[in-house]
């Protein structure tokens, strides 16, 4: 064992960075890992790094993300980057590799920040050169200052407004919006509107970005489906349904985005409790107001523990530490308690719109019932055809779907087709989300080689008792 | 293809090989950014039925930018571009490697 923390908090996006400054300020020693080289998670990429360009194009809300790194950067907090973290065990021992060499840590209290995964967005011809998701295409302009020139972009949500409209800033309009949500769902969404209205800014925000997407003539395409992506070796076109008439348009990047989802690797490798919501179609940990998971030792915090955004993944932050430095005893219960009330009443207010964007905006049939021909495995090629004949030979669950066809065993390990696996077998053996359950997620958390293995210190003889 | 963002400029750059090419990059950039903006857009084949890969997350999440650095297996998007490093494409089983 190298090092003793009582708190580590792993994933320095806003809820990570949040959550060691705030148990920092509580006399905590604190060890944040983070498996990118600078701080700001995948919303504040890269943002200590900014260049004039990119921030005139990432716009105010990305910028906001400079204070906090600012903050972590002058705080006590043991920051390490570039760290893969490969297996968390129950009692908050942490294993991980940084240029080939792995390390064990331990941590009295340990908040898990890791934030979330776009929604996988399975459709005939994603996995062709070409097809990425609208957060790489953002996240190429965070880290890169470079946009794709000839793309469409595929899908619903908030982000695809705001990427759409820093692409047009940037110099390089998409082609099209081809969005999937639908009139249906958008006067379904309104029954919310009423306390959605509490976050007017979100709001205003996004028919602001709409209306800029208007004014530089990107054509939007609503309610589509049989949403294709075509080409030989490359994407070259993309074809689709809107308005009762067939369209094409020749394209060289489709980039894909419907939501995104809590990343559950790490709190599914500890074994703790989740549960599926329907609201926003996906798992994620139970954890109570204050993040804290069905094991004492372990809290989750920001968009890991279930969807609210950047603000929201802050607020929880805080919440989180203020749970785990009261847990090792540095601060009473009802210091805690007082310090948290404002924090907790200032997130409900942030969190009011989310049942209106999650309405208005849910993941299409496409995507959720994909065709049979259509690949949900992107590792190991399975498809959605492949599962729901697996169903039909007895297959009750996403484990026992990797015997009969490999899905989940690739080195993605799952990540992107574990939660349309669990859908499919739900609707094919009509059993809840919850009874067919999700996959056995195991450590290494990611591939790692012999030789970081190897690098581990040997553990000492435990003394014999004389 | 990629281009730079406007406004961007390309200050301080440098170069490595990608399959002996030579490929420019500024400081910072990933090798999968690198190769993108350089109109590299498969980086690889699947070893299932050697279908064209590239950058899909770009964020270490779905293995799909595999490229090969000094021998060994990187993901192309969490590897920092460096001068002069030399970067190859996978070899593809059944193909090149003998089994």
């Amino acid at each position: 064992m190298n090092d003793q923390f009582d708190i580590i908090v792993i994933g320095a996006g806003p809820a990570g960075i949040s959550a060691a400054l705030e148990a920092d300020h509580h006399g905590a020693s604190v060890c944040l890992l983070d498996e990118q080289a600078s701080a700001g998670g995948q919303i504040y990429r890269n943002v200590s790094q900014s260049t004039p360009a990119r921030t005139k194009v990432l716009g105010s809300d990305y910028l906001k993300g400079e204070q906090l790194v600012r903050d972590l950067r002058n705080s006590g907090v043991v920051h390490r980057t570039g760290v893969t973290v490969w297996k968390v065990g129950q009692d908050g021992t942490i294993a991980y590799s940084k240029e080939e060499f792995a390390t064990q840590i331990k941590g009295r209290h340990v908040i898990i920040a890791n934030g979330a995964t776009e929604r996988s967005t399975p459709l005939p011809g994603w996995t062709k050169p070409g097809a990425m998701t609208v957060g790489a295409a953002q996240i190429l302009m965070k880290s890169a200052g470079i946009v794709p020139t000839n793309a469409v972009l595929i899908g619903s949500g908030p982000l695809l407004y705001l990427v759409a409209q820093q692409l047009v800033t940037a110099g390089a309009p998409p082609k099209a919006l081809v969005e999937t949500q639908t009139k249906t769902d958008l006067l379904r969404a309104t029954r919310h509107l009423v306390p959605a209205l509490k976050g007017w800014k979100q709001l205003a925000k996004g028919l602001q970005l709409i209306a800029a997407i208007r004014m530089a003539g990107v054509p939007r395409f609503t309610g589509a489906t049989n949403i294709a992506i075509h080409g030989d070796e490359k994407v070259d076109r993309v074809s689709f349904e809107a308005n009762g008439k067939n369209h094409s348009i020749q394209v060289t990047s489709a980039l894909l985005h419907q939501g995104v989802v809590p990343n559950t690797q790490i709190t599914r490798s500890i074994g703790l409790k989740h549960i599926y919501s329907g609201q926003q179609h996906c798992f994620h940990p139970v954890t109570d107001l204050f993040g804290q998971s069905s094991n004492i030792v372990f809290s989750i915090a920001g968009d890991g523990a279930g969807i609210g955004g950047a603000k929201v993944a802050a607020l929880s932050g805080k919440i989180s530490a203020l749970n785990a430095v009261c847990q090792i005893g540095k601060i009473p219960k009802s210091k805690c308690e007082t310090l948290a009330a404002p924090i907790l009443k200032k997130r409900s207010a942030e969190l009011a719109i989310r049942p209106f964007l999650d309405a208005a905006y849910p993941p299409p049939a496409d995507v959720l019932r994909p065709a049979d021909e259509t690949i949900i495995c992107r590792c190991e090629e399975v498809t959605a055809g492949n599962i729901r004949r697996f169903a039909s030979l007895g297959c009750k669950g996403p484990n026992q779907a990797k015997s009969f066809g490999r899905p989940g065993m690739g080195p993605c390990q799952g990540r992107y087709c574990g939660l349309t696996v669990t859908q499919i077998l739900a609707q094919e053996t009509k059993q809840s989300h919850d009874v067919v359950g999700a996959y056995r997620i195991r450590a290494p958390l990611k591939p790692i080689t012999l030789k970081e293995l190897a690098s581990l210190e040997t553990p000492k003889e435990p003394e014999t008792v004389k | 293809m990629f281009k730079l963002m406007e406004g961007e400029d390309a200050q301080g750059s440098f170069t490595f090989l990608f399959e002996g090419q030579p490929i420019s990059a500024t400081p910072g950039m990933s090798v999968a950014a690198a190769l993108l903006a350089a109109d590299v857009s498969i980086f690889r084949q699947t070893p299932v039925s050697q279908s064209a890969r590239g950058p899909f997350c770009m964020m270490g999440a779905c293995y799909d930018c595999l490229v090969y650095v000094d021998g060994m297996n990187v993901q192309a998007c969490m590897t920092k571009a460096r001068d002069g490093m030399k970067v190859t494409r996978v070899p593809v089983i059944n193909e090149d490697i003998e089994t």
